[in-house]
Order: structure tokens, then sequence, then C-alpha cells
């Protein structure tokens, strides 16, 4: 087992397209991630889609992850410490399923990412390991 | 005295949620989910097999826990829970009774027994919970089980070892069968299969190593006990790392047989596994 909290975490950075929540991660996107539990209240929701630039004054959100919020950039959400199960909150609200949302990380459209999904996923070939390309 | 008699695994995937809420079960999408979850239906309704309680591990999608409180291992321990807004409004569930006597005593149990649990009086329960229930039992006006929450930290990492989930359950089972009234007691574990919702690799399916690791359920445990989480990572996904919970239930079982087996790709962005395993002696 990997006990050493370092390697273990320099392990995560060889996964291709992937950003594992570390504590660096956590640490960065406190606030964006406590940003989005907030709206699990139906009447912050209703604020938020009212004003989304007037309901995140009240954040202590960097001016980047506001902009990335504003224009639902999930993966630069990812890269600024957003998790993707609180970034769920902000999907939801807009009415989008897990599909629809998650779909917008990968470049495809969400036909071609369903596509996809229905011809059996993403095959892990080519994607497990950066340095070792396979 | 409790005895733990079977091990049921599942993936909770929102979608089936969604499907069952909604009433969309036989549309051609969800017909292959649901189909699979029958016999287990028709298995649990038999008297010789219901459960009086379900030890239910699952993971806190950020529902109950933000990032301001982030348990490695807790147990629900309240008379009931509620089913939580996750953004979209609550599912319409019956509430989730707890046995408060049997989660406190597993809980001192636990913490007898160095596992050092948090104790949760007050918290909403997730999909992790609830979609498992809806895929077993359907839509009954109450819940036919008490339910004991065992909650899992999968989300902010470091996050607790296959092993040390393992050796949870051994800890489980031990409470269990130390508690003084006859109960049928099944544990649950949730979450998996392969899966990943995030980035651009998002949309991983390893169907290969998802059926090995549901044939390793009973034919090499030790093998699931090692796997460390950059496999979970690299060949299941990074939310396939839920499949820990699974070892959870399987530590808690000694010799398990295997029931029913249900695969299905896809439920949304996910793999959906589903077993049933007896308790052996």
């Amino acid at each position: 087992m990997d006990r050493n909290n370092q390697d273990y975490k320099v392990a995560f950075g060889d996964i291709p397209g992937t950003l594992v929540f570390t504590a660096e991660r956590a640490r960065k996107g406190y606030w964006l991630n406590q940003f989005c539990m907030s709206l699990m209240k139906p009447e912050n929701r209703k604020r938020w889609l009212a004003n989304e630039q007037d309901y995140l004054r009240d954040w202590k959100i960097t001016t980047e992850q506001k902009a990335a919020l504003l224009a639902r950039d999930y993966n630069q959400l990812l890269a600024l410490g957003g998790n993707i199960y609180y970034l769920a909150k902000v999907f939801s609200t807009d009415g989008l399923s897990f599909v629809q949302a998650v779909s917008t990380m990968t470049g495809m459209t969400v036909e071609d990412y369903q596509a996809m999904m229905a011809a059996g996923g993403r095959s892990p070939d080519g994607v497990r390991s950066i340095k070792e390309g396979k | 005295m409790a005895k733990i008699t079977a091990g049921v695994a599942t993936s909770h995937v929102p979608l089936i949620g969604v499907g069952i809420d909604q009433g969309k079960c036989d549309e051609p999408y969800f017909k292959p989910i649901f189909a699979g979850y029958d016999w287990t239906k028709e298995w649990i309704a038999k008297p010789e097999n219901r459960p009086d309680v379900v030890i239910l591990v699952y993971n806190d999608h950020a529902s109950a826990f933000g990032q301001e409180i982030i348990p490695t291992f807790a147990i629900g321990c309240a008379e009931e829970f509620t089913s939580a807004d996750e953004g979209w409004g609550p599912r319409p569930v019956p509430k989730i009774k707890n046995h408060p006597d049997l989660a406190w005593h597993i809980a001192e149990n636990l913490i007898l027994d160095e596992f050092d649990m948090t104790i949760i009086n007050e918290m909403d329960v997730d999909h992790g919970l609830t979609v498992p229930l809806s895929a077993i039992f359907g839509q009954p006006d109450a819940w036919p089980a008490l339910i004991v929450p065992i909650m899992i930290n999968v989300v902010t990492y470091p996050i607790a070892s296959g092993d040390r989930c393992f050796r949870l359950g051994q800890s489980i089972k031990r409470a269990v069968e130390r508690f003084p009234s006859d109960l049928n007691v099944q544990i649950w574990g949730t979450g998996g299969m392969s899966h990943q919702l995030q980035g651009p690799r998002a949309g991983l399916i390893n169907q290969k190593w998802d059926q090995t690791f549901l044939d390793d359920l009973t034919a090499d445990p030790e093998r699931l006990r090692q796997i460390p989480h950059i496999e979970y990572l690299r060949e299941a996904g990074s939310e396939g790392i839920e499949l820990v919970m699974w070892l959870v239930m399987l530590g808690a079982l000694t010799n398990p047989k295997e029931l029913h087996r249900h695969y299905h790709v896809p439920a949304s962005n996910t793999a959906l596994g589903h077993i049933v395993l007896e308790n052996g002696k």
C-alpha cells in the first residue's frame, strides 16, 4: 500500500484527463464547493438563477472561479478546485442530467457522448497512464 | 442473536432513481437496467430472506457533508433520516427508519475495536442510500426493513484503503453477532462499478475489470482487499473508487456464495453492477 502521502498523490498525476480531489484541490476550491452546497436550498436556487453575478458577491470565490462558474466551464472548475459532486448542484439547478453535464468536459457533443456510452463507454486502453502511454 | 445472512451490492446511479420516480422503468433504455433486479425483488420478498435490518454502506455525495466536516467512516444513529435535496428536490421516497439500538451497538463495538467512527444524529441521505432501496424494494409506502446507514468518504482524498474497508466489514460482522436479539441482518455495499464523471476521460468503462471484480468477490477476496486506489482510478475511472464500499460488505461475509449477478452498460455514465451473495459458514 502507498503509505507516503506524497508518493500517493504523485501517482494520481499520471492519469490522463483526470483530476483527483486531493487536499490541494480541496483547499483551493473550498468556497467554490461550499457555494455549490448552498444550491441545495430551493430559495437559493431561485436567487442564483435570477441573478448569478449578484449571488456570487456573497462568496469568497476568486475572479477566475466566478468566470468559470458563469461560463459553466466544468473542466476549468475542476482545475480550480471544484469537485464534481459539488458542481452537480450547479448543473442540476440548470436542469441538466449527469450525462448532459459530464459530456461537456469531453469535447464531444452530448449525442456523440451518449452514443459512446451506449456502445460500451470509453475504453481504458491508452488512457491509463501518461508515462507509460497505455 | 443477530446474524448477517446475505450481502447485496449494487450501483447507486442517480438515473435509476429518476427512472423509478418518473415511472420510466418500461422504456427501452431502462428496461434492461431494471430487469436485473427482478430476481432480487422476488428473492428478498420470501419470508426466509426478508431482512429485519439492512446495514447500508454508501457514500455521501456532498449532501449531508460539505467541505466543513469530512468523516472517513461514519454511522447514522438517529431514529430516522429524510431524503436529501441534491439540487433537483428530494426524491419522493419513504422516511428511512433506523434500528438505533443496533446502530449504537455497532458504533460502540467498532470504536472499541479501534475503528474511530463519527456518529451522525442529524443528516439527510442522498441517492447513494435511497437508490439501492428503490432498485430492490421498489416503491412501497414504507421501507420493509430498518436501515443502519454507514458512510464512507470516497470524495476527498485520501480515502480509506480497500483493506481497511474490508476490515471495517469484519468488525461490523463481529458487532452484529454480539447483538442480543434475533435479527435477520443484510449488509449492502453500494456504488461503482467502473465510471468517470469528470474531465476529458469521462465516460470510461472497463467491463473486463468489473467482471473480474465480480468474480473475485467469491473467487479471490484476498486479491480485492489488496487493490490500491491508483488501480481503481486507472482501471475503473475516478468514480470507480466507490467499489471500496463493496469491500465493507465483503468483509462482513464468510465464504459467500453468489446467488445472482446483473451487469449492464450503460446506466447514465456508469457500468451498473449488482450481485447477491449468500453468507456461508
